[in-house]
Formats: structure tokens, C-alpha cells, sequence
């Protein structure tokens, strides 16, 4: 017959299985492609049920690719993908040898918006880390016991409130410093920075503190920049970082020679509690007391032995004299100790009925606020205080942040209509 | 690290001699005098301790810089 050989045919060459190329594009592709970003819009998504892995392809106007997302990955989502949803993928191309296919196998997902900032953070962790700014290495010990601690925070937020109470409470003779900057905002990170800089020059604090309260990413970015971080870094006095809610971690966080979740968090690392160490005080005394006790009683029986045996007059008041210093010591020790817990735990008690009794809360529940003066934090008495500008005003449940359109000084809380509790008030007995 | 009796250097230093004595005086190998001196110095950082413990009207203090140097101002 006149059929030629299939050697002729191919001339020759190679044949190749579908398996055999499969496996070679597959090599290829997976070897010379690292892990990379993609920007893309989301389409064709499916988040296969019962097996919970993520299927999607990503396209702009002139192409597409597949991508995987396993579920191991997608659980730690923080959104839930979609259609149209423009998103920055992070992976690895691989091939899927069944379907002849190539794509993405998805490690990371970040929606494009909240995902500039995650990604800046997540490239600058990377970087900072290759750098070896975390390294356990570089972490400075805190002090146990600090005689001066510097603090990086707000003039105006609560996290110096709550560090300087706290940290009072617990060991009262430490001295506070801070250094006032803007913790959000244009020039935040400068300040921050500068701030550190500036605690290192002056030199006399054991410690730094530096941090905020909570907030949006965005409020503590100024904490997740290159400026801070380095800083941070370079400080030879400690940080201790203390930046926003528990679940926030900051670059600031990895840099800093110790991670506390929040400023009262940190005001408890920083100091040991008082309490705690009058406690300690006391066990070290008794102990020496109760050791040195021990010895004199066996001191004084191993007399009585000699005495006894060899007759042999020694002069006992000696022992007895140091048995009786011994003990009047003790007497006052105790005495002085107790009498100053009592002390203190009065004082303490005092204080708080005090602060109950000063305090606005009952007032504001009877439907008063109390008007600050949002730029300087000042109570507002008198309209003439503030003629414009805005207010921050506290009513018993919540805050209102408003703007004064008109001051008027002459009105006094007479002319005001209170419309609200006018029906009430004439259904009842009005006494006042 | 030397101190004086009367005046620890600091609270730390203050605390560590603390828990020296109390070392010592556990074990037990000091002439009976030197342990009851021992004691008494004891005593004397316990009292200092406690008094670095106790309540004081503290202001916080604002870090200024002032041309080359630094100034604290007391804040309100």
C-alpha cells in the first residue's frame, strides 16, 4: 500500500504525549514566573460549597486569567469577593494539568481603596523585616523599676489620661515627660518621629511610651510609616508601643522593643504595682527576720550546752541583747508597714468617694451636657468663650461634635424652651 | 555597686539590695553582729522603698526644646 510511515510524516521529530508537554509548559511557566501581584477586576467568581475554595478569573480591557483561592486562604478573608470588584491578587502561576489551563493560586486578596494601604503596609513589613528591624536581637530590655518615662502621644486623647492615671497609681514617685504630637493627619509620622529624636537628645528617660488610642487604619497610619518605624529603631532609650485596640497591630508594633496592645496596657507594663511590691517588701523582711530568729534560738542552745557541760560562765546577755534588738526591729518594721498600707488604703478610699461625688455623670443623666471647646479641649461656660468654630459637647450617653453658627452671651438658660419636657413637666408636680 | 546606707541610688538598686540581704541573711554564714547590721539596713531601704511607694502630688511635665537644649514645662 501506498500509506507513508509516520516517521516521514513528522519528519522525523519528537512525538510528544499531551501529559509530556503538559508537564514540560508546566515547568516552564511555575519555574521562570515568582510570586507576583496583579491588579485586576474581579469576574466570574464562585466560592465552591461543599469544598469552600474560590474560583475567579481576572481581567482588564484586553485579557483574563483564572485564579484559585483554596480555602485555607480565603478564610482569613475580611471582605467577601464579587463581581466587578476591583482587587490586587498576590500568588504564584501554575498549571492546571487536567484542563490544560493556567493560573493564579491566589495566597493573598486585598480590595483596591482599603488595599493601597494594606498593601503599603504589608511591602513595608516585608522590608523592614528583610532589614532585620525586627529582630529579636535589637530589643533593648524596659526597666523594671523606671524613675522617668517618657511619653509620644496627643496633648488631647485619651491615652494620656489613661497612662497618666494608671501609671500613677502604680508607682507614684515616677516622673512623667511628654512630648505633645499630632498622632493623625498630614505631618503625624514627622511628628512622631521627631518626637523620639528628640527624647534620645534630651536623654533623661529610662523609657518611651509611644502611641494612641484606637481607631480606623487610616487614624493610626501615622504608626505604620517608614519615619516612625526608623526612628523607632535608632531610639537608644526603650519603646514600649502601645498603639490603638487590642486586634491593631502597627509597624510601630514590630519595631518597638515591646508590643502593648493598648496605652493602659502599657501604663501596667511599665510600672509594677505598688501593692504588689510593698507585698514583696514585707515576705523579704520577715524571711531575713524569721531566718536570723532561727539562728539566735540555735545559738543560744548550743550556750546552754556549753554552759552545761563545762560550767563555764558566758556572757549570756550578748545573745539575749541581739535576740531583744532583733525583735524591737521587727515590731517597727511591721508596724511601719502596716500602718502605711493603712494609710494609703484610706487615702485611696477618700479619694474615690470624692471622684464619685465630682463627678458630672448624675448631672448629664438629668439631661445637662457639658460644651468643650474642640481645639483647645476648655470647658465652655460662657458663650463669649467661643465665637465660632466647633464644639464637642457630652451628653450623658455619647458625644455630638457640632459647629457654632451663633453665640448669643445674652441669653441665660431662663429664656431657653425645653419643648421636649414640657408635657411631662404638666402632668406632674412641678417643684422646682 | 557601693551604696550608702541612707541613700539607695535608686528604687532598683534599692530593691536589689534588698533581696541581697534577704539572701544572705538565708544563708546564714555571716558573723551573728554583721547579720543584725544587715537587718537593720533592711530596714532602712524598706522604709525608703515604702516612701517612694506613697502618694505625691505629681504634675506631668511638657518636653520643650529651647534652642541647643531642652526645657520641662509643667502641664496644668
Amino acid at each position: 500500500m501506498g500509506l507513508p510511515q509516520v516517521e516521514e510524516l513528522l519528519g522525523g521529530q519528537y512525538v510528544y504525549t499531551v501529559s509530556e508537554l503538559t508537564r514540560e509548559i508546566k515547568i516552564l511557566l511555575e519555574e521562570t514566573i515568582p510570586p507576583v501581584w496583579v491588579r485586576g477586576e474581579i469576574t466570574n467568581f464562585k466560592h465552591h460549597q461543599p469544598s469552600g475554595h474560590m474560583y475567579f478569573s481576572l481581567k482588564d480591557e484586553r485579557a483574563q486569567i483564572r485564579c484559585v483561592m483554596w480555602r485555607s486562604r480565603n478564610l482569613n478573608l475580611r471582605f467577601i469577593p464579587a463581581d466587578g470588584m476591583k482587587v490586587y491578587v498576590h500568588g504564584r502561576v501554575v498549571v492546571y494539568e487536567a484542563r490544560g489551563e493556567y493560573q493564579i493560586e491566589v495566597e493573598e486578596l486585598l480590595p483596591v481603596g482599603i488595599g493601597e494601604l494594606a498593601l503599603a503596609f504589608e511591602e513595608l513589613k516585608r522590608k523592614l523585616k528583610e532589614e532585620g528591624l525586627f529582630d529579636p536581637e535589637h530589643k533593648k530590655p524596659i526597666p523594671r523599676y523606671p524613675e522617668r518615662i517618657g511619653i509620644v502621644t496627643s496633648e488631647t486623647g485619651a491615652a494620656i489620661r489613661d497612662l497618666v492615671s494608671i501609671i500613677w497609681r502604680r508607682f507614684p514617685s515616677v516622673e512623667l515627660i511628654l512630648c505633645p504630637v499630632r498622632v493623625q493627619g498630614e505631618g503625624a509620622a514627622q511628628e512622631i518621629a521627631a518626637a523620639i529624636e528628640a527624647f534620645n537628645e534630651y536623654g533623661q528617660v529610662d523609657v518611651l511610651i509611644v502611641g494612641r488610642g484606637g481607631g480606623s487604619l487610616e487614624d493610626l497610619w501615622a504608626f505604620n510609616e517608614e519615619i516612625v518605624a526608623r526612628a523607632i529603631f535608632r531610639s537608644r532609650i526603650p519603646i514600649i508601643s502601645a498603639v490603638g485596640h487590642e486586634i491593631d497591630f502597627s509597624i510601630a508594633d514590630f519595631v518597638a522593643d515591646q508590643r502593648a496592645p493598648t496605652p493602659s496596657a502599657a501604663a501596667e507594663m511599665v510600672v509594677p504595682d505598688r501593692r504588689e511590691l510593698l507585698r514583696r517588701i514585707q515576705l523579704l523582711m520577715s524571711k531575713s527576720y524569721r531566718h536570723l530568729e532561727r539562728r539566735i534560738a540555735h545559738l543560744r542552745d548550743r550556750l546552754k550546752a556549753i554552759q552545761s557541760s563545762y560550767a563555764f560562765r558566758w556572757p549570756e546577755n550578748l545573745v539575749s541583747q541581739h535576740r531583744q534588738r532583733l525583735d524591737e526591729l521587727a515590731r517597727r518594721l511591721e508596724a511601719g508597714l502596716e500602718h502605711r498600707l493603712e494609710v494609703q488604703r484610706h487615702k485611696l478610699e477618700g479619694l474615690t468617694q470624692r471622684l464619685e461625688s465630682l463627678s458630672p455623670e448624675a448631672t448629664l443623666r438629668r439631661g445637662y451636657s457639658i460644651t468643650l471647646d474642640e481645639g483647645t479641649g476648655r470647658l465652655l461656660r460662657e458663650a463669649d468663650q467661643l465665637k465660632d468654630g466647633r464644639v464637642c459637647v457630652q451628653l450623658w450617653r455619647g458625644r455630638l461634635k457640632a459647629e457654632v453658627t451663633e453665640a448669643l452671651p445674652g441669653e441665660t438658660w431662663r429664656t431657653l424652651k425645653l419643648k421636649t419636657s414640657r408635657a411631662s413637666r404638666r402632668r406632674g408636680s412641678d417643684a422646682a | 555597686m557601693t551604696e550608702k546606707k541612707q541613700e539607695p541610688r535608686s528604687f532598683e538598686a534599692a530593691m536589689q539590695r534588698l533581696e541581697e540581704i534577704a539572701a544572705a541573711l538565708e544563708a546564714g554564714d555571716l558573723p551573728l553582729e554583721e547579720s543584725v547590721k544587715l537587718f537593720e539596713e533592711g530596714m532602712e531601704l524598706t522604709r525608703y522603698c515604702a516612701s517612694r511607694l506613697e502618694e505625691a502630688e505629681r504634675k506631668l511635665k511638657k518636653l520643650i526644646r529651647r534652642g541647643e537644649g531642652f526645657e520641662l514645662e509643667i502641664m496644668e
